[in-house]
């Protein structure tokens, strides 16, 4: 199991050809509360850099872009009623999706967590 | 952020206390504090909140019969306007758009007038042009500070007694701390509050002063925004422009009644039709039916897809608990209770609309 960053601060942890997908916490502190999270149906495909999803917070929509080509497995069902719990775990219970990747080696063009961390610097 | 971005007298204290600085209308001003807009928000309906709102333009007018000039350029009664009293009012264009916003106070010897920040090189020129005889002198050394929420007469009248006496839209000079500071009964959260026009040299202790009460806590320009548009008013450029008169946007109770009747402003033609015969479009509350914010831009359509206006305003209000808009929308369309559908992200969600405001205002009459 290893965990990948994106530059569109999405976290993916993988086991073989699947993964979880959410935000990483800067991007929960960046966006404000959140208050609503728009997210797809199981079973849509979808392709590396395309959009996946729409956080809003108290300050502004944000889309989710996808990190790899891939499909939704499962939904968390639980941000509809509780959005704010992406600033209280975003890395952890308040994941977004479960997903089948479609190329894991598009996983090379992610970033590790010492890299994610030089990346916002 | 550039170094060409004005700062207000309480620039060090926003640092101090953690402020995300960002640029507004060309001012480095606090969107938020540690607490949070949500948070912010929350303290302003229940306790008091302290807002800064230095970046708005303070403006002095001396004369003879400043009140009785300025209708020249605006559509309410202000020569009429007692001493010691503060009116909401608007500058019109010949067209009877809405030029800014401000509120007009009779101060005795001189009119105290503060207009939107981002306006202050519109509007000074334009009372500077049209209002023969008066001198306008723009403020530039003293802050401007509002004191919002059920708690604002505690914090405020623990350090200036005077201040309990006033009632909502009246204004006086009183001292703080031993300084004179203009304080008016008003504000823009659709809670009782005050606004407190304070020198430069002191504005940063008394504000200090002004948060050491347990009750109070510094706020930023998002709870600003939430507040406002649950009390259900309007913020100029996004509610109320130049092409959006008055009577549209449901301000006929900013125009007194001898102005309706007699006119004599810029746009009174329109605005007098508008009134007698209803404006094509009015601005509405509307409220989704589920989560997803509305935000301004977005398209509203009847049931049939017929696009019938657009959302000028919308978030979510953390007092409501829930997303919340106004907009403007056809006539025909603008009882309370009909269903109408935001576009949102290319979908049709339902939506309603509703009375303004959304949240019940709290004004000490």
């Amino acid at each position: 199991m290893a965990t990948y960053y994106s530059e569109e601060h999405e976290w993916l942890t993988v086991e073989g050809d699947t993964a979880t997908l959410g935000i990483t916490k800067h991007a929960a502190e960046q966006l404000g509360e959140v208050v609503f999270v728009e997210q797809q149906d199981v079973g849509e495909e979808f392709e590396k850099d395309g959009e996946i999803g729409v956080i809003e917070s108290v300050k502004a929509a944000s889309e989710i872009y996808a990190p790899v080509d891939g499909e939704i497995l499962e939904v968390n069902a639980a941000l509809a009623d509780n959005p704010g719990a992406l600033n209280e775990d975003p890395e952890g219970e308040a994941w977004i999706y479960k997903i089948k990747i479609t190329d894991t080696a598009q996983l090379e063009d992610l970033m590790d967590e010492a890299a994610y961390k030089a990346f916002i610097g | 952020m550039t170094d060409t971005l004005r700062r207000t007298p309480l620039h060090a204290l926003h640092v101090e206390l953690g402020g995300k600085l960002v640029d507004f209308a060309g001012w480095e001003m606090p969107v938020q504090y540690p607490l949070g807009i949500m948070g912010e928000h929350k303290q302003c309906r229940e306790k008091a909140a302290l807002f800064d709102v230095s970046h708005m333009g303070q403006v002095i007018l001396r004369g003879e019969n400043v009140g009785e000039k300025l209708e020249a350029l605006c559509p309410q009664a202000f020569a009429t306007l007692p001493e010691g009293k503060a009116r909401y009012g608007f500058f019109t264009n010949a067209d009877g758009g809405i030029m800014d916003d401000l509120i007009v106070s009779n101060a005795g010897d001189h009119f105290f007038v503060v207009v939107n920040a981002a306006l202050r090189d519109q509007d000074i020129p334009h009372m500077r042009a049209h209002l023969d005889g008066v001198e306008v002198t723009e403020i530039f050394d003293r802050a401007l500070v509002a004191v919002q929420g059920p708690k604002a007469e505690d914090v405020v009248g623990a350090l200036c007694p005077a201040a309990r006496d006033l009632k909502f839209m009246e204004t006086t000079v009183a001292p703080i701390d031993g300084v004179e500071c203009r304080i008016s009964r008003l504000g823009y959260t659709g809670e009782d509050g005050y606004e407190i026009s304070i020198p430069e040299d002191k504005a940063i202790e008394i504000t200090r002063a002004l948060l050491a009460h347990e009750d109070c806590e510094p706020a930023g320009l998002g709870a600003r925004d939430s507040l406002r548009l649950e009390a259900g008013l309007c913020l100029y450029g996004n509610d109320i422009d130049q092409s959006t008169s008055p009577i549209e946007a449901n301000l006929a109770w900013a125009i007194q009644k001898r102005r309706k009747e007699e006119g004599g402003f810029p746009g009174a033609e329109r605005i007098q039709r508008e009134l007698a015969e209803g404006p094509a479009r009015k601005l509405v509350g509307i409220k989704p039916d589920g989560r997803a914010p509305a935000r301004q831009g977005v398209e509203v359509q009847d049931l049939q897809g017929n696009t019938i206006g657009q959302i000028t305003s919308g978030g979510f209000g953390p007092t409501v608990g829930g997303p919340v808009a106004m907009g403007y929308v056809a006539a025909g369309h603008t009882e309370p209770g009909e269903q109408v559908n935001l576009i949102i992200r290319s979908k049709a969600q339902p939506a309603r609309i509703v009375a303004l405001p959304f949240v019940k205002q709290n004004y000490k009459r």
